[in-house]
This record gives C-alpha cells, structure tokens and sequence, in this order.
C-alpha cells in the first residue's frame, strides 16, 4: 500500500530532509585525517537534537547509531567505531532524521585527504547516476525507469550495481513501499504517481556487484574488497519534473 | 539507510500446493507462494514440507518466489 502524500506534508518532508542535508554539513566540516568515525555521529548526534528533531537510524530494527559510516569497502549500513579516518580513505555518510512525524533520508560520499583518479571518479559517475535516476523520477514513468537509468550509465562506464540493497519509499516511515532498485528494465514496476516520496541510493562498486555481510548484522562490504560509493536524495514524485527534497548545496558549500 | 530487499532468501516449505507451487516461509516471517525451477523438475529434486530450501524473487513483486535449490 503506497500512501499519497499531500502538498502540505511534501512541504514538512522537505523540513526534514534539508535538517539532514543541514546535518551532513555539519559532518562534512569535520571531516579529516584522524577523526574517528564515532566522533562524527556524535556531532551528528548533537546537531539533529539542537534542531528539534530524532535521529532516525538510532534503534531502527537494532541500528545503534545516529549515521550509517561506510569506509572504502563498506558498502552501507557501516556502523561507527574507533576507526580513524586515513589519508585516502573514502567514506560514505548516511543520515536520516524524523521531525514533525516525517522522515527525512539522504546520503553523501566524502573523499579524505587525496583520493587515487580511479576512485574519484566512481564518485563522480555514482552522483551523476543519482541525478539520471531522478531524472526519471516523474508521474507517469516506471520504478524500472529509474532503476534501469541508474543502471545503465553505471555499468557503461565499467561499474557494478549492487543488487541486495534498494532504495525505498519514505514518510511517515523510514522504510515504505515501493521499493526502489538501482536496476532493472523500462517500463517494469509500478507506476510512479504524483505525491510519492521515494529514496533514491545507488550503491555502485569499483570491481563487482557481490556484497557480504558482516558478522555485526548490519554492515556490508564488497567481496571483492574493491571501494563502493552511495549517494542518496530524497525525492517527490510531480507532474513533468521530480521535487528533490534533500540537497547536496549546504555539503559543498563547505567542501568548496 | 538502503533497505535490504528480498532478491534471494532462505526459507522454509510449510505446505504443498498444487502445480509444484509452494508455500514458504521465509526467513523474515514473510509467508509467500513459491514454484520449483524448471532444473529441479528436470533432475526430479522432490521437495516436502518442512524443507529448507532458497527462494529468489523479484524485487517487483514481493508475493511470489521460484525455488531455486533444496539444502540436504
């Protein structure tokens, strides 16, 4: 059952989401060399509570942090820990929050220090797949559509998709149906209305698409040991153009 | 957070039905219809309740699977 959303609660949604791009901000200002992955989340921790809001990943289905930090090989879901932050390293940042009774979910990946070509630009190709999926993301077209843009741009510059883990619908849940692949054909899968709110994340490896999970129940690692990028909007559906709800604007601000 | 989706999953045979379809509880409580591959039926692997076996689905339609192997 996929629950419509009205303008108003679009409108409340977006609060939500540019708190997390607010967040991730706050995250990106700390990143460097040397910094454990535990002492972003609990900036992070701190930030989103200021705001008047939940973090949403703490407690959901056992999660025990407020960000999901996923570094080189992880794939997403990495819980924080006592890990520093090395020279090279990228890592991934994942933040969802819940104020007003919605929820809000968007993901960025962070270069440390200097970062080899080859990694650079998997990063580059996963945003840009993100924005060839959103592209797709308007009433009237498919789930395939979105899936199989993504999929498409990723796989011909030579990149793998991850098949396990999808993107999802969101609201008053964090999780909601539909589901949202990273792959797939045109014109298979429901069909998009307006007033949906979807999540779009591609998860794209550098080597290939099998992932493993860890023994903690919760993180995800390539088999291959090769680094994985995520990137993720918050999305909703309209007529003729797609409604990014989340931004990357406040992120780059601070990288620039 | 991505979530986790059901394109391949362990679970367990709880009835049979008729046309080698199957109904299999899945790992997660999930309870769906299930037909047998054609490779099994070729190398008559038979399948009774109470079989653990791995169901793949599609991540399209969540109510129905194909079984793709029996565990011993």
């Amino acid at each position: 059952m996929i629950y419509l959303k009205t303008h108003d609660e679009i409108e409340l949604m977006r609060e939500s989401n540019l708190l997390v791009s607010r967040t991730l901000a706050e995250v990106a200002k700390n990143i460097r060399v040397g910094i454990k992955t535990l002492e972003l989340d609990a900036i992070a921790e701190a930030f989103i509570r200021k705001n008047g809001a939940l973090p949403a990943f703490k407690g959901y289905s056992g999660f025990p942090n407020t960000l999901c930090v996923s570094v080189n090989e992880q794939v997403v879901h990495g819980i924080p820990s006592d890990y520093m932050l090395q020279e090279g390293d990228i890592v991934s940042v994942d933040c969802g929050v819940c104020k007003n009774g919605f929820y809000g979910d968007s993901a960025y990946t962070f270069l440390v220090g200097e970062v080899d070509n080859n990694v650079k630009s998997l990063l580059k190709v996963t945003k840009e797949a993100l924005y060839k999926g959103i592209e797709q993301a308007i009433h009237g077209k498919r789930i395939g559509d979105i899936g199989n843009s993504v999929q498409e741009y990723c796989e011909k510059n030579g990149y793998s998709v991850v098949r396990e883990m999808v993107g999802h619908g969101i609201g008053k849940h964090l999780h909601e149906s539909p589901e949202v692949p990273n792959f797939g054909k045109k014109g298979q899968g429901i069909v998009l209305k307006e007033g949906m709110v979807i999540a779009i994340e591609p998860m794209i490896n550098l080597g290939k698409k099998e992932i493993a999970f860890k023994r903690d129940g919760w993180t995800t690692v390539t088999v291959d040991g090769l680094p994985s990028a995520h990137f993720e909007h918050t999305v909703a559906i309209k007529k003729g153009r797609a409604d990014i709800l989340s931004t990357f604007d406040y992120i780059e601000e601070v990288l620039n | 957070m991505a979530k986790q989706t059901a394109i391949e999953q362990d679970g367990t045979i709880i009835e049979a039905l008729s046309n080698a379809m199957f109904r299999v509880e899945l790992e997660n409580g999930h309870e769906i219809t299930a037909h047998i591959s054609g490779k099994m039926r070729m190398h008559y692997i038979k399948i009774l309740p109470g079989d653990k076996v791995r169901v793949e689905m599609s991540p399209y339609d969540l109510t129905k699977g194909r079984i793709s192997f029996r565990y011993k």
